[in-house]
């Protein structure tokens, strides 16, 4: 089986490791993975912002690097709502380019969907001592409908101990630029989160958006909060077979 | 009402600074929300899944017939014995009712609960033309009291507390110093009693009107809109033109959503059926039934196809309840009658585009309102098309500000090409330098990223992107986790 890559702008620029463990645990379960080379943004920021003719230059990028691929694969809810769900919206009146966006969306899976639902699996053969809450990101779950994949490959992982927290749906309050925009509400927002997170006693905090993760990971950090944030591709590279 | 959409910022800041404010959020926000889940479970989710199809494929059948419906409304309300008045918007509906009062001498009003009458800002007109207007629904009838507006579409006053309350009623009712909630409904209902009996006039809103039978729906919980209603010789409803449903037995769909996504009840303790005015055998009932029938704005929101579902709305306000921003900035903060994600969609619509840009925006598009909404509305899709209509409206309004273009400007520079997008990154990383302590940017000093930085850290850009990695070896190598020396 082969998939490709699509590795969103944070994580190119920011978590490069989430990348390197998506493709650790692809290839672990016998994925070729290739990465098409000229990919940057999936076109969100200018959409959300209501830059409809500057998301669709982008957006007409994002099919010309991925259309022939068999599966895309992002490690993103956000990123893959955006190609799933919003990017044909754009052409609703070229019908040609919404019939290839239709046919580009339905190869377009979020990372632990594609473990889950076209590899079926959900032990992907991850060891890691520790405890782990999750906070589910809105996008995967509201918009892709996303809820109990992450949770099935998390409970898999060998000698973690899964803590939910209250109010995991709940909204971290990053929102991309709502974030500066409306920082106060943001910031408050996220301090009801914060709380969520802390009541498990977790020590690693995952979730399948690096949107959300930088958001709350940068509050963590900023109060000395030392809870792990983690990509959950990052979790599931952990410890492999072998290396006990 | 006078319109503050443009206050948001200033007013929203206010509300999260505001501890008593927030500790009301907190407790009666959340109570609504648990209530309505639990509710929810109770008939289970896959028939209230069902009911909530059934709800919207009417609700829409209706929005897209609306002209029929009205048209029949009209004719059996009329039929019955009651006058329909068409009011293009809040002004016109206004003059109807001071019309209707003042050929009747009218003096005193009960109001039975309307958001209609906000939109029109009655209370003050009927006042300034030496009409004396109480409202009936205890959290209205404090509101009044303070001279403040609504705070949430089915709880008006739950941003205040008990003490706040007793101090109200010490002010202006001149009552003792009471401490007990019970003491303080006391008062309210003695003083109610009086107003209802000598009234000359009753108003209500409308929560659903039905076409084939001319009947108007009104519910609520302390029995107010049934003594509004039938206890004064006149009774004026007012309702949006979106109320109306086709049939009777549309009822048994709309009453068992309402009730359960507003509050958590199984059905609310009155539910009034109203069709006219008293008949020759009745016991009791106004002399004379007349139905406003108001547009103000609601046209422009079903001529769009893009907005026109908001229109489904049945004002239940489990959107508010849910919504991560008015669980924190409040009602007020949004400036207009219609808080909270759907009041984010409708307000800009109803009271101009270019005077509420804020509302579109002030959302984290979470989705958690349309998850929750008795007639799935799509609430976070509309905001998004409103936020194009801002951005690049065919008008060519500049609604954003020069640093939200600068910004996307540089943005598709920037993504445009893999190639400048490693370059400038190039040149990033060496900038960032200076500012970066483990891997953090603790302080970023222009904007909009010192925005973020005031609470929280933001990362700084990694040594190599994953572009570079990919290339430096990942590409080839079987197991990446042998190549860990590269890095």
């Amino acid at each position: 089986m082969k998939a490709s890559l699509f590795v969103t702008c944070l994580v190119d620029q920011f978590y490069p490791e989430v990348g390197e463990s998506v493709v650790k645990v692809l290839r672990r379960l016998g994925v070729e993975v290739d990465f098409p080379s000229g990919q940057t943004c999936c076109g969100q920021p200018a959409f959300n912002s209501g830059f409809k003719r500057q998301a669709v230059v982008q957006v007409r990028k994002v099919l010309d690097l991925f259309e022939e691929s068999e599966y895309i694969v992002l490690p993103s809810g956000s990123c893959a709502s955006m190609v799933k769900v919003f990017s044909p919206g754009l052409f609703s009146e070229e019908p040609d380019l919404e019939e290839r966006f239709n046919a580009l969306a339905a190869r377009t899976y979020e990372f632990s969907r594609f473990l889950v639902e076209v590899m079926g699996v959900t032990d992907v053969g991850a060891r890691y001592s520790g405890v782990v809450t999750y906070h589910a990101s809105c996008h995967l779950l509201r918009e892709l409908g996303v809820s109990e994949e992450p949770i099935e490959l998390i409970r898999k992982v060998k000698e973690a101990r899964f803590v939910p927290m209250e109010g995991v749906a709940e909204c971290c309050g990053f929102g991309g630029t709502f974030a500066v925009k409306y920082a106060r509400i943001s910031e408050s927002i996220l301090e009801s989160k914060l709380s969520s997170i802390e009541a498990t006693g977790a020590d690693a905090l995952i979730a399948c958006d690096t949107g959300c993760l930088m958001h709350i990971a940068g509050a963590m950090s900023r109060r000395g909060m030392k809870v792990r944030p983690m990509h959950l591709a990052q979790l599931l590279a952990q410890g492999e077979i072998g290396e006990g | 009402m006078k319109v503050k959409t443009k206050d948001f910022q200033k007013n929203s800041t206010k509300a999260l600074v505001d501890n008593q404010l927030q500790i009301a959020l907190e407790r009666v926000v959340g109570h609504f929300d648990v209530a309505r889940n639990d509710a929810v479970e109770e008939m289970t989710t896959e028939v209230w899944d069902r009911y909530r199809d059934r709800g919207r494929e009417m609700k829409r059948h209706t929005i897209e017939n609306l002209d029929h419906y009205l048209n029949l409304l009209s004719h059996r309300v009329e039929r019955n014995g009651g006058v329909v008045h068409f009011a293009k918007d809040a002004q016109q509906a206004t003059d109807v009712v001071l019309e209707i009062a003042r050929a009747r001498g009218v003096r005193s009003v009960v109001k039975s609960k309307s958001m209609l009458s906000e939109e029109m800002g009655l209370n003050h007109v009927l006042e300034e033309n030496g009409i004396e207007p109480v409202e009936t629904d205890l959290g209205e009838y404090i509101i009044q009291l303070a001279d403040e507006t609504p705070f949430h579409i089915i709880a008006p006053a739950m941003h205040k507390s008990k003490e706040q309350v007793s101090e109200l009623f010490f002010d202006k009712l001149k009552t003792k110093r009471l401490t007990k909630i019970e003491d303080m409904a006391a008062v309210a209902r003695v003083t109610l009693r009086e107003k209802f009996l000598n009234a000359d006039m009753g108003i209500s809103g409308v929560n659903f009107a039905v076409a084939e039978t001319g009947t108007v729906v009104i519910v609520t919980n302390e029995g107010n809109g049934r003594l509004s209603t039938s206890l004064p010789k006149i009774h004026v409803a007012l309702m949006g033109m979106e109320k109306v449903v086709p049939a009777l037995e549309d009822m048994a769909v709309m009453l068992r959503l309402l009730p359960r996504a507003a509050t958590g009840q199984r059905i609310t303790s009155y539910v009034n059926f109203v069709s006219g005015p008293r008949r020759r055998d009745d016991e009791d009932g106004p002399e004379e039934f007349h139905l406003v029938i108001m547009d103000n704005g609601r046209s422009k929101l079903l001529a769009d196809p893009d907005l026109r579902e908001s229109l489904y709305c049945i004002r239940c306000g489990a959107c508010l309840n849910i919504c991560p921003v008015y669980r924190k900035v409040g009602g007020h903060a949004y400036g207009w009658v219609y808080p909270g994600p759907i009041g984010a969609v409708i307000t800009p619509v109803m009271t101009g585009l270019s005077n509420a840009k804020d509302l579109p925006f002030a959302s984290t598009l979470c989705g958690a309102c349309k998850e929750v909404c008795p007639v799935k509305i799509n609430i976070p899709h509309m905001l998004l098309k409103l936020r194009t209509q801002l951005t690049q409206g065919d008008r060519g309004q500049r609604n954003v500000s020069c640093l939200a273009r600068l910004g996307i400007w540089i943005w598709s520079r920037v993504v445009g090409s893999q190639l400048t997008m490693s370059f400038i990154r190039g040149i990033a990383v060496q900038l960032q330098r200076p500012f970066v302590t483990q891997g953090r940017l603790r302080r970023l000093p222009f904007p909009p990223f010192s925005q973020w930085t005031k609470r929280r850290d933001f990362p700084a850009l990694a040594q190599r992107s994953f572009h570079k990695l990919w290339s430096d070896g990942l590409k080839h190598s079987e197991d990446p986790s042998r190549d860990r020396s590269k890095r």
